[in-house]
């Protein structure tokens, strides 16, 4: 899949060698087991044929509803689940391009260090039990950083680079506010230098006044350490804040594609333009029209006959009850599955 | 207690809070949850609850169903809350009963939680019982209020669920809440709350815990009950988007106090608190430009057991005055039409801007 021109007012794009990552008809399939005999008797389809490429220095938005499949698709990429098919090509620090989705645990070993988490809850994902110094600390020693004198420079850097003190450092994690502790968490991730950062609604936990303070500080270390992001999330106004491309997933699919500017000003897919029609506007003046999306997401184990989205469609035709659409490219960048991508026209957001 | 004081007039509020406060005794000392706080919701309209974690939303509407547990308590202040003659087992015209002064487990007040003011709490699965069905469960609330029987209540079940458009009602209300999707469980939890005719519908948090497709569908089926029931709502979010889609009134809280009150649309467009004027500025809207840094907050939430002496925002304002606003707490005066705000910046005299 190639990959669109930036978006007017971003940064530059250094992509010499093709992307940092691309993924390919990735699949991730639970089998649904019954009785005493654990007999296969379904599959739940969480990611289902999903292709996608992040450039390096880019943020990549994975969006949708929950039970779309986005956090299972991120899980692959880390290695947190095995793939039921399909490639993750990764190219490394070295150059080499390396499919992580067939790779041995020892053979990816290596390159876990490029590629690191930031979770949604800092609440759950720091231990109660250690000082801030050995959480951010810890993938250091296990990266063969035996000194501590070092480690402890290293850990005050990082501390200082997501705005925190470094004298916090011997502090446990309940000494902070959530906001602080999700910059602990950010601080971890980046210890070993990490190439690509999957962000797992990083900021959903959060109050509203401290959501801004990690977001910018997202930008800022994107733009000094040139990091690349896989940021997931269901806010589509964060997500519009944050991301240089989206790519909008619906049951296990990618329905579209396509810059940020383009997907939220022009959706050309019917769920998009519902999706973005659902979020409420901070504006009294701006309340919401008459568009509503009828119904619910449908089970990943049972998904509706042709296009997934057609029962609660309001463009479905004949076509989609039956045959199901492929992700197509529309113009250079911009990817949609829906049969009626050219003649709909759909309302976005200025 | 029965205030003797018949009113007659559409105008008056179904529900008057006046310097309600509500402190937690622990051991640690004393936290101040809500501390003083008054407000007034009229039938027919909607009063938004709108701030951050630990601002006192979701306890002040607890002290208004005097649900608060120990180690909390309602300290002072009233919950006036106004019913017709005819609920209150008198003649015409209308009562005034302070819920605060009454035995929170008590007779009377059993009679209105759940029948006069109803509650859709936010996690609807936490809500309802598993091991019962959610027919049984919405029977249960309305043979408790009303004096129907069995047969009776399940029609009104079904009706119910009809109205609040979950499709075959008269199967899915034998069906257990962890069957249901997350939209059909919310969509249940509002025909429970509905089931007795409430006047007052507390929506505490209604849609955090759904998706924002489902959300817009809970929304857009709450204002459609509320036009036509002529219910009193109080919604309570952190999401400042609901609010301006669902509120006639707004009130902001922080840290136990009210900042700034008002209507909709002054909060919106005209907000003159500065932690109001800093939370608008500070949300990612769906309409703003991507990738350019927002302005922020400073600092974060205090803690609820050290709470910033004076005004509690004053160490991260950014229109901090030293020597006035960390000596006391401003008080709450009206600046505009209807909009009460706690500044010292529109003090009269002695406030400079």
């Amino acid at each position: 899949m190639s990959v669109p021109a930036r978006a007017a007012g971003s940064r530059p794009a250094p992509d010499p060698a093709g992307p940092l990552l691309e993924v390919k008809y990735l699949r991730k399939h639970f089998p649904i087991q019954h009785g005493f005999a654990r007999r296969v008797v379904g599959q739940i389809r969480a990611v289902d044929d999903i292709s996608f490429s992040i450039r390096e220095g880019e943020t990549l938005g994975l969006v949708g509803e929950s039970g779309c499949g986005k956090t299972t698709a991120a899980r692959c990429i880390l290695g947190a689940h095995a793939p039921t098919s399909g490639e993750i090509l990764f190219r490394t620090a070295e150059g080499q391009v390396v499919d992580l989705a067939g790779l041995s645990p020892q053979r990816r070993r290596p390159l876990r260090r490029q590629i690191q988490m930031i979770f949604q809850d800092p609440y759950g994902s720091l231990n109660p039990r250690m000082p801030i110094f050995d959480i951010v600390g810890e993938p250091l020693l296990v990266n063969s950083m035996k000194d501590r004198r070092q480690r402890v420079e290293r850990v005050a850097e990082l501390l200082r680079l997501v705005g925190l003190r470094p004298e916090f450092m011997q502090r446990f994690p309940h000494a902070f506010s959530g906001g602080q502790r999700q910059r602990i968490g950010i601080a971890r991730a980046l210890a070993l230098h990490p190439r690509l950062v999957v962000a797992d609604e990083p900021v959903s936990a959060l109050d509203v006044s401290v959501q801004a303070q990690i977001l910018n500080l997202m930008l800022d270390l994107q733009q000094k350490l040139h990091l690349t992001y896989l940021f997931i999330g269901h806010n589509l106004s964060v997500v519009k804040h944050i991301c240089d491309r989206v790519a909008v997933m619906y049951v296990g699919k990618i329905v579209e594609t396509g810059t940020t500017e383009q997907l939220y000003k022009a959706p050309r897919h019917p769920y998009t333009a519902a999706l973005l029609a659902a979020v409420p506007v901070p504006d009294p003046r701006q309340r919401a029209g008459a568009v509503e999306l009828r119904g619910e997401v449908p089970s990943p184990a049972n998904p509706p006959s042709g296009c997934y989205f057609h029962p609660r469609c309001p463009h479905a035709v004949d076509l989609c009850r039956t045959q199901a659409p492929v992700l197509r490219e529309l113009s250079p960048g911009r990817f949609v599955s829906c049969h009626r991508a050219e003649e709909l026209v759909l309302p976005g957001v200025a | 207690m029965v205030l003797d004081a018949p009113m007659k007039d559409q105008t008056h509020p179904l529900l008057s809070v006046r310097d309600l406060k509500v402190h937690f005794f622990m051991d640690e000392g004393v936290v101040r949850a809500v501390d003083g706080v008054s407000f007034d919701v009229y039938p027919g309209r909607v009063f938004g609850i709108v701030g951050e974690s630990g601002c006192g939303k979701t306890v002040a509407m607890k002290a208004i169903l005097r649900i608060v547990e120990p180690p909390g308590r309602i300290v002072s202040g009233e919950i006036l809350l106004r019913r017709p003659r005819a609920a209150s087992g008198g003649g015409g015209g209308d009562t005034v009963r302070d819920l605060a002064t009454l035995d929170p487990s008590g007779h009377a007040m059993r009679s209105i939680r759940g029948g006069e003011i109803a509650l859709i709490p936010q996690e609807p699965m936490a809500a309802f019982s598993p091991v019962h069905s959610v027919g049984n469960q919405i029977i249960e609330a309305i043979r408790l209020h009303q004096a129907v029987d069995e047969r009776e209540a399940r029609r009104l079940a079904v009706q119910l669920t009809r109205e609040v458009g979950i499709p075959a009602p008269e199967q899915r209300l034998d069906d257990y809440s962890w069957q249901l999707s997350g939209g059909l469980r919310q969509r249940a939890i509002i025909a429970m709350a509905l089931s007795c005719n409430p006047r007052l519908l507390i929506a505490d948090e209604p849609t955090t815990a759904v998706d924002v497709t489902t959300q817009a569908q809970v929304l857009r089926l709450l204002r459609r009950l509320q036009r036509e029931r002529h219910t009193a709502i109080i919604f309570i979010t952190h999401d400042l988007g609901v609010i301006a889609q669902m509120a006639d009134d707004v009130m902001v809280m922080y840290l136990g106090l009210v900042m700034e009150q008002g209507p909709v649309d002054s909060i919106f467009h005209a907000p003159k608190h500065p932690y109001t004027q800093a939370l608008l500025r500070s949300i990612p809207s769906i309409q703003s430009t991507p990738r350019v840094s927002l302005p922020s907050i400073t600092g974060s939430l205090p803690h609820p057991f050290n709470r910033p002496r004076g005004c509690p925002f004053h160490p991260r304002c950014p229109h901090f005055m030293p020597g006035t606003c960390d000596r006391q707490a401003p008080p709450l005066r009206e600046v505009a039409g209807g909009q009460l705000v706690s500044c010292f910046l529109y003090e009269p005299a002695g406030g400079q801007a």
